[in-house]
């Protein structure tokens, strides 16, 4: 097709549950691109020589590579080619922030609308997958070195698949009892299904990866009982699973849940299926969520399936400085959660059985640019005013958990306990020990976390080749 | 990782013992400790605490009472029957050393988590009494475990039909600080907590250190969600990871009694749910 022709097609829109219907059920959102519709968006990419999308990629996917695959009706060799540096993109092409990674480098954009990457990536790993031709490599020259890798979300689930591909003996030991970390207990059905989330990890037992579900480490075994059992390294892939709260009065009361909580039940245990699975959830009629993160958007998202008349989302600074994705907001706002900006809770209100019936607020508006260059918001006097709510879903940040750093003698970590690594290797202050994930950056992203996964696996292959 | 069931015994009307393989865990546990099982894919994840444990063999002993669907389906695995996952140990284990006297005790199915800790604290050297106590006769359970190793032992009975009429917090104060016959040096003590927080204001009164080991609700029990939280001296805390025992002086029963209540309709619904599924023989 002439260059002319290519620049005329328009970006193609992602076909999308009706948000009437979506908002009361836990199927995924958006539908996925048609082979025809994936081909037309393909030939929207010009090529660049110098394609600028690749370098706002964390893992450096061929992106131009693989569209052109796509154009060409090559939908399976185009997966193989995202999967040379990205092995869940399935995952990526759902959950990635492409607006500031890829897309927004994308020269398309600047007089038009950017190669929608990110939908482009989605559709080849679906593809794949219902084409039952995802491949297994055969893995040859084993090396006989044994990995631990401590921890299964995106980072560990990276570490293990690169090191049994070159041939090392890889066990995953995790301290839930399903696999995937974040994916699996944090981000919701509607947003990724969890039956894409188990393909990715069954494709990791068939390579060969040992996974040791309900095994915490520090618990059942230390990092050094690891040693000792035989291991020649250890990746500690943890994430930031401590949940924040706020320290006001009331958060203890029935019905104020960590977002950790809320969304565990919700996916991990699937409560929104009970009594068919026996984990109950509060199914809140007015619900307010405390933060403007991806994790108060899925909570937002989430009280409203399961059956709520108003969901509050209760956030500090403006609309500008909310660090959730722009299309998370947009759903969330499309489904009727009401947004509550320049707001925050001072204190959480009860009845005598224990149970939150209002929360307090302040109005707040944005004064100086604080440590992190946004505008910080401060109080306006006065402002207090009370709404009824009967949940609270506190989603405020998240921290680290102490439990392999307070067993792990000689480990390093910074002021918020989060362990100290070097950025290329994720090299630990403990030989043999490597690190790499929210444990080590604090709550990021998917990608970034797989790719240090990805660094500090060629950095174990390295040192226990060399032992 | 899953865990086979060994040996299964029935204590009193509602509650049982199962004996479980599970190496890894018993190699490791120490008293105080817990473990989270589940059941089968539906279910949710149960914490217990573990009553016993025999590293040499690789066995675990969880002792439970049926309160719910859960402990109901629980109740009705046999020898032979595997848990489909068993994660442990988690927790604090006890702070154990010589003082001089303890008193443990142990309310209703409670006496199985006190067991480990009363046999530990005998073992480093301390002068151990113990008291249990349940409604009444027949829901005494482990008297002759408990008494192997007291050097004395009370059980009480709510109704009289056995040893002293009355509670446990009761017979601490009329039998020993009343009394002063003996210098308490500290209170270790485990059951409902309605009978934690009764005992804890006797003992408050005499000024006696008081250990409560907490059931709260929990969810992951690895710190993770915040579920198990409960407000120790004005601070929150989390069971799973700080506890689960605490100084009983400083806790807030009030609200953790109402917390236990969270899910009290939805416990109702399911179990109901489950007896109807039980009766028209669809299983679980
Ligand atoms: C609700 C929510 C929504 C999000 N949405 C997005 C999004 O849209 N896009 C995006 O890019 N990012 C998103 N993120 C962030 C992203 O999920 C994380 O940055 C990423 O998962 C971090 O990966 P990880 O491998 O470091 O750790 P995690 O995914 O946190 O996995 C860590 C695993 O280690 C296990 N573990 C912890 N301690 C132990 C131990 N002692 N022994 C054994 N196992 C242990 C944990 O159980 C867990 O399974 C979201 C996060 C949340 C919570
Ligand atoms: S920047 Fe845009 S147009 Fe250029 S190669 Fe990347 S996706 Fe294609
Ligand atoms: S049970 Fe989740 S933090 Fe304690």
């Amino acid at each position: 097709m002439e260059m002319k022709e290519r620049l005329k097609i328009l970006r193609q829109p992602m076909p999308e549950q009706d948000p009437q219907v979506r908002k009361r059920n836990f199927d995924e959102v958006p539908l996925g691109y048609t082979p025809e519709v994936a081909k037309a968006e393909a030939l929207r990419c010009i090529q660049c020589k110098k394609p600028e999308c690749v370098e706002g990629c964390p893992v450096e996917v061929d992106i131009p590579g693989f569209i052109a695959l796509i154009a060409e009706g090559k939908f399976i060799d185009a997966a193989r080619k995202i999967k040379q540096t990205n092995a869940l993109p399935a995952v990526c092409g759902r959950v990635c922030p492409q607006e500031v990674q890829c897309e927004v480098r994308c020269v398309r954009g600047k007089k038009a609308e950017p190669v929608a990457i990110g939908r482009l990536e989605r559709f080849v790993a679906d593809y794949e997958r219902a084409a039952g031709e995802v491949s297994i490599p055969k893995i040859e020259n084993m090396t006989g070195k044994k990995i631990a890798v401590v921890g299964s979300g995106p980072s560990g689930l990276t570490v293990a698949g690169d090191l049994v591909q070159m041939g090392h003996d890889v066990t995953i030991f995790e301290a839930l009892h399903a696999a995937g970390g974040v994916l699996v207990y944090g981000i919701p059905e509607f947003r990724l299904p969890k039956a894409i989330v188990a393909a990715e990890v069954d494709y990791l037992k068939k390579l060969g990866v040992k996974i040791e579900t309900s095994n915490v480490i520090g618990k059942v075994a230390t990092v050094d009982e690891l040693f000792a059992e035989g291991y020649d390294a250890v990746f500690l892939g943890t994430g930031a699973g401590l949940p924040s709260f706020m320290n006001i009065p009331g958060e203890n009361l029935n019905g104020v849940y960590s977002a950790n909580e809320y969304l565990t039940r919700s996916n991990l245990m699937k409560a929104y299926r009970f009594p068919e699975y026996d984990t109950p959830i509060v199914r809140g009629k007015n619900v307010a969520v405390i933060g403007g993160g991806n994790v108060a958007m899925d909570s937002a998202r989430t009280a409203m399936r399961l059956g709520a008349d108003h969901v509050y989302l209760v956030y500090r600074r403006s609309r500008q400085e909310m660090p959730a994705r722009i299309e998370e907001i947009h759903h969330a706002e499309e489904e009727g959660i009401e947004l509550h900006l320049l707001t925050n809770p001072i204190r959480y209100i009860g009845n005598d059985k224990g149970w939150v019936t209002g929360i307090e607020c302040l109005q707040m508006e944005l004064g100086e640019p604080d440590d992190s260059g946004r505008r910080r918001p401060v109080p306006i006097k006065g402002s207090e005013f009370i709404k009824d709510v009967d949940t609270v879903v506190v989603a405020i940040g998240a921290g680290s958990n102490p439990l392999v750093q307070s067993t792990t003698p000689g480990l390093d970590t910074n002021k918020w306990n989060y362990i100290v690594a070097d950025e290329e290797t994720g090299q630990t202050s403990r030989e043999g020990v490597f690190a790499g994930g929210d444990i080590v950056t604090g709550a990021a992203t998917v990608i970034l976390a797989m790719g240090a996964g990805r660094k500090a696996a060629r950095a174990i292959h390295k040192y226990v080749m060399s032992k | 990782m899953s865990a086979k069931i060994l040996e299964k015994q029935q204590l009193s009307e509602n509650v049982f013992k199962l004996v479980l393989d599970a190496p890894k865990i018993a190699k490791k546990r120490k008293a105080g400790q817990f473990v989270v099982l589940r059941i089968h894919e539906e279910g949710e994840r149960i914490p217990l605490t573990i009553a016993d444990a025999d590293p040499a063999k690789g066995t675990l002993t969880i002792i439970f009472q049926v309160v719910g669907k859960s402990t109901a389906h629980l109740s009705g695995l046999e020898a032979g029957d595997s848990l489909l996952d068993l994660v442990g140990p988690m927790g604090q284990p006890t702070h154990v050393e010589k003082i001089g006297t303890v008193v443990c005790v142990g309310g209703g199915v409670g006496v199985a988590p006190v067991y480990p800790i009363t046999q530990a604290m005998k073992n480093a050297g301390n002068h151990v009494i113990s008291i249990i106590g349940a409604r009444c006769k027949d829901l005494i359970i482990m008297e002759e475990e408990m008494k192997a190793v007291s050097d004395e032992i009370i059980v009480t009975t709510d109704d009289g039909s056995y040893g002293y009429h009355g509670f446990v917090s009761q017979a601490l104060e009329e039998k020993y600080l009343m009394t002063g016959d003996k210098k308490i040096d500290m209170v270790v003590a485990i059951g409902p907590v309605p009978m934690m927080r009764a005992l804890c204001d006797v003992t408050k009164k005499y000024n006696v250190p008081t250990v409560v080991s907490l059931n709260s609700i929990m969810v992951d029990a690895t710190g993770m969600c915040g579920a198990c939280r409960v407000t120790v001296g004005g601070k929150t805390r989390f069971v799973c990871v700080d506890g689960p025992e605490f100084d009983g002086h400083q806790v807030d029963f009030k609200e953790l009694i109402d917390r236990q209540r969270i899910y009290l309709d939805q416990e109702k619904q399911c179990y109901d749910h489950y007896c109807t599924c039980r009766q028209q023989g669809k299983g679980a």
